[in-house]
């Protein structure tokens, strides 16, 4: 096999290669029905934007089905909210603010450059955040993250708003942030390993947590994880299974029950 | 093995704008996309430049390098002499919005002119079905990742700014090319639109498109030229005409 | 301004910004091609030294006017040697075809728009024209008759295979020999068929106007033998012209008396 731009046959020579982050399993809370995100009117997500689709680990080709089946229920679910919603009012301050906060990144000088910012949150997530985690190496990372969060506060960009990926930067890495700190909180709460999560120090699979989903909010300030039971396995699709594979994964007290009616 | 790589990139926008010089490090097995963004990162932040996947499928990062329209994230730094400078500038056939970005909505409004995929009516859902051999002839057309070199580089909009309105470009003469070579597809007339409506005439074949397309997708030997000769089929030719008349022929409609 | 110069485009003044030698493969082209012009027209108006038992110039087969030497014309003379008094070479009656055949050619197309009319003269090197058609009117307009062409180059096909054939003899008519002019008029036929072969409208022909292949096993066969030489049509539109000078030149000099055509046995 041969890598075209890069020239190297790796049936002669050897060949670098490196774990990144190609996707993001958790997302937007959402109604599975109509894709409308819990507690946020008017929001859809449908596609890695949204969680709780792909379970633990999302199989290779599983995106594509995800996005055919939920971007249809989302188009149609936001279609069906249009009829009956309201325009939302927003204040004056509110504008201002939103405007202001635009600006800002322009009227610093001597900053924090959003790109440097970027980059290191990208190294604390890759060492701290990766494939193999410690509750030690995640609480550094949370501490390390708050560190990134107070200085993106001090952004300072050049040149004007017109395509400006410094200007997009700088706003980007509040999600970015968003996204680092729920992985890392939600991480240090899941004391076992699971899927796209590997603990060192809860190397097992341990079925009391498939029962639980890590929910992330953010007050502006910082993200606070909270637990919720996830719905129990319905009976039609419980039956579907042969019982000694559910074993492997559920709960003795599950299979007691044999699916929810 | 960083070394100290000498740019020009154009910066500036529809009014104005001009090379400007930098020096930046390049390591080992860098591509050009790497190194423009570690010049967006530390030199110029507000540097514009499209990109997405970094892996020669999304089409975005389509740029001249040395003259050459190619993708950014596709170009070895290495592949340039050591002291050799690398100049980057933004596809020169499209209107530039800044720096090495432009507008490519020409691309898309030639995409809606094209007429679409017209089975039968009466082909039901899930009825469809095809051979190999006939998927495997616009399998290589579908290979198509849309980051316009080909439209970049054709001459006849490039050099000539008049003919966008009367040119659907390369890009869509693979299409019209699937299309009309489906064997589904009973749209009528498709050949001569081509002709007519899309302004596959005024391509010269000097298949600039194949030389610079980064799917190698063989777009004047496969497409343009079979698309020339079923024109013919249908235009030129009186004694294929005359065929047509006396028994129904296939593929000429 | 128009083109790269237009006034939305990025402000370049250059009109490349290639560093390779791109002028480098239009003017190999022009060089070889206006080559091979001047010396065929040298020939087509030269009228003499393309026979010599039992070789026959391919810039002189089928001979077909009254001038022909004796012995290489063998459909007949049905024109005469001169018209309102302006005496005319054979070669004239006939080489429009296989230079019509040429002129069309979808790769000669591509290789003269680029070294002749500098349409573009290389990819991404502004061309100095300010109008621009393409082929959509008169005179370019006539490119659409490649086919007709290609059916006229097949009948020169058959005739210069036949002179390849005819060339299994010695001087004397005597059959079963083989000399180096055997050689040169094989190769150039074979080379000649393999142009026409691997040209796109062969391929149109054979299979590729199909819009079933599956209905068509037999066709789709020969357009995908046709669809492997057909990449190599540049390769086989150069050999092939080298092919019909250097048989030209061969037979010149043997009908000269300038060399003598050895003979293996």
């Amino acid at each position: 096999m041969e890598f075209l731009p890069t020239q190297i046959d790796i049936t002669k020579e050897p060949m670098e290669v490196g774990p990144t982050c190609h996707y993001v399993m958790g997302g937007v809370e959402v109604e599975p029905d109509t894709a409308a995100a819990v507690g946020v009117p008017g929001l859809f997500a449908a596609g890695e934007v949204a969680g709780g689709m792909h379970g633990s680990n999302r199989l290779g080709g599983n995106s594509l089905s995800d996005l055919l089946v939920f971007g249809r229920r989302a188009g149609m679910g936001a279609a069906e909210y249009v009829k009956s919603a309201k325009a939302v009012p927003v204040s004056d301050a509110a504008i201002k603010a939103a405007a202001e906060r635009i600006q800002a990144p322009f009227t610093r000088s001597g900053g924090e450059n959003s790109y440097s910012l970027h980059a290191e949150l990208q190294e604390i997530t890759h060492n701290l955040v990766g494939i193999i985690r410690t509750g030690a190496e995640l609480k550094e990372a949370i501490e390390k993250i708050a560190e990134i969060r107070k200085r993106s506060a001090n952004v300072s960009v050049a040149g004007g708003r017109k395509f400006n990926p410094g200007f997009h930067l700088a706003f980007d890495l509040d999600n970015m942030l968003l996204v680092a700190e729920s992985t890392a909180k939600s991480a240090i709460s899941r004391e076992e390993s699971r899927g796209g999560h590997t603990r060192d120090d809860f190397p097992q699979l341990d079925s009391k947590w498939r029962q639980v989903n890590h929910i992330a909010s953010f007050d502006g300030k910082e993200v606070t994880v909270r637990k919720q039971p996830l719905p129990a396995l319905p009976k039609e699709l419980f039956d579907l299974f042969d019982v000694h594979e559910l074993e492997k994964y559920m709960t003795a007290d599950e299979i007691a029950k044999g699916g929810a009616r | 093995m960083a070394r100290k790589l000498k740019m020009r990139i154009w910066r500036g926008d529809a009014d104005t704008g001009a090379l400007q010089d930098v020096t930046v490090e390049a390591n080992e097995g860098e591509v050009v996309l790497d190194v423009i963004h570690r010049v967006q990162a530390t030199q110029m932040g507000d540097l514009a430049v499209r990109w997405n996947c970094k892996a020669g499928k999304c089409g975005s990062c389509s740029m001249e390098i040395n003259g050459k329209p190619r993708l950014a994230c596709m170009t070895q730094v290495a592949s340039y002499g050591d002291e050799e400078t690398i100049t980057v500038t933004p596809l020169r056939a499209f209107p530039v919005i800044k720096d090495l970005v432009t507008d490519v909505s020409f691309n898309y409004k030639k995409a809606m002119e094209i007429p679409s995929y017209e089975p039968p009516a009466n082909l039901k859902p899930g009825e469809a079905r095809m051979q190999q051999v006939d998927v495997e002839r616009s399998q290589e057309f579908r290979k198509c990742i849309e980051c316009f070199l080909c439209q970049n580089t054709c001459h006849v909009v490039r050099d000539h700014e008049e003919n966008k309105k009367s040119f659907a470009g390369p890009r869509f003469f693979i299409r019209i090319a699937e299309l009309d070579m489906h064997p589904l597809d009973i749209l009528k007339n498709r050949k001569q639109k081509a002709q007519e409506e899309h302004g596959l005439g005024m391509c010269n074949i000097t298949k600039c498109c194949t030389e610079v397309c980064p799917e190698h997708i063989r777009i004047t030997d496969n497409a343009i030229i079979p698309m020339k000769e079923r024109v013919v089929d249908v235009k030129y030719d009186p004694l294929r005409w005359l065929g047509t008349k006396i028994r129904k022929r296939e593929g000429i409609v | 301004m128009s083109g790269v110069f237009s006034p939305t485009r990025a402000k370049i003044k250059e009109r490349t910004l290639r560093t390779d030698k791109w002028w480098l493969q239009p003017a190999i082209t022009f060089g070889v091609l206006i080559s091979f012009v001047i010396y065929a027209t040298f020939r087509a108006f030269e009228n003499k030294y393309y026979f010599a038992e039992p070789l026959v110039s391919p810039f002189y087969s089928p001979c077909l006017s009254t001038s022909c030497v004796e012995g290489a014309s063998l459909f007949g003379q049905p024109f005469n040697n001169q018209y309102f008094g302006i005496g005319i070479s054979p070669a004239l009656f006939i080489l429009i075809f296989p230079l019509g055949f040429r002129m069309t050619c979808y790769y000669y197309r591509k290789a003269y728009y680029r070294a002749f009319w500098m349409s573009p003269p290389a990819c991404a090197v502004a061309e100095p024209h300010t109008k621009y058609t393409g082929e959509t009117r008169a005179p370019l307009i006539l490119q659409n008759g490649h086919r007709w062409f290609f059916y006229f180059g097949l009948i020169f096909n058959v005739l210069l295979t036949y002179d390849a054939i005819l060339a299994f003899r010695d001087a004397e008519g005597h059959w079963g020999h083989v000399s180096v002019g055997t050689l040169v008029l094989l190769l150039n036929a074979t080379l000649l068929w393999l142009y026409s072969m691997s040209c796109h409208t062969c391929r149109h022909t054979l299979g590729g106007r199909l819009k079933h292949f599956s209905k068509h096993p037999v066709r789709y066969k020969l357009w995908s033998w046709v669809s492997v030489l057909n990449h190599k049509h540049p390769t086989f539109a150069w050999i092939s012209l080298f092919g019909v000078a250097f048989a030209d030149i061969y037979v010149r000099n043997v009908a000269s008396g300038a060399w003598t055509n050895f003979y293996f046995f």
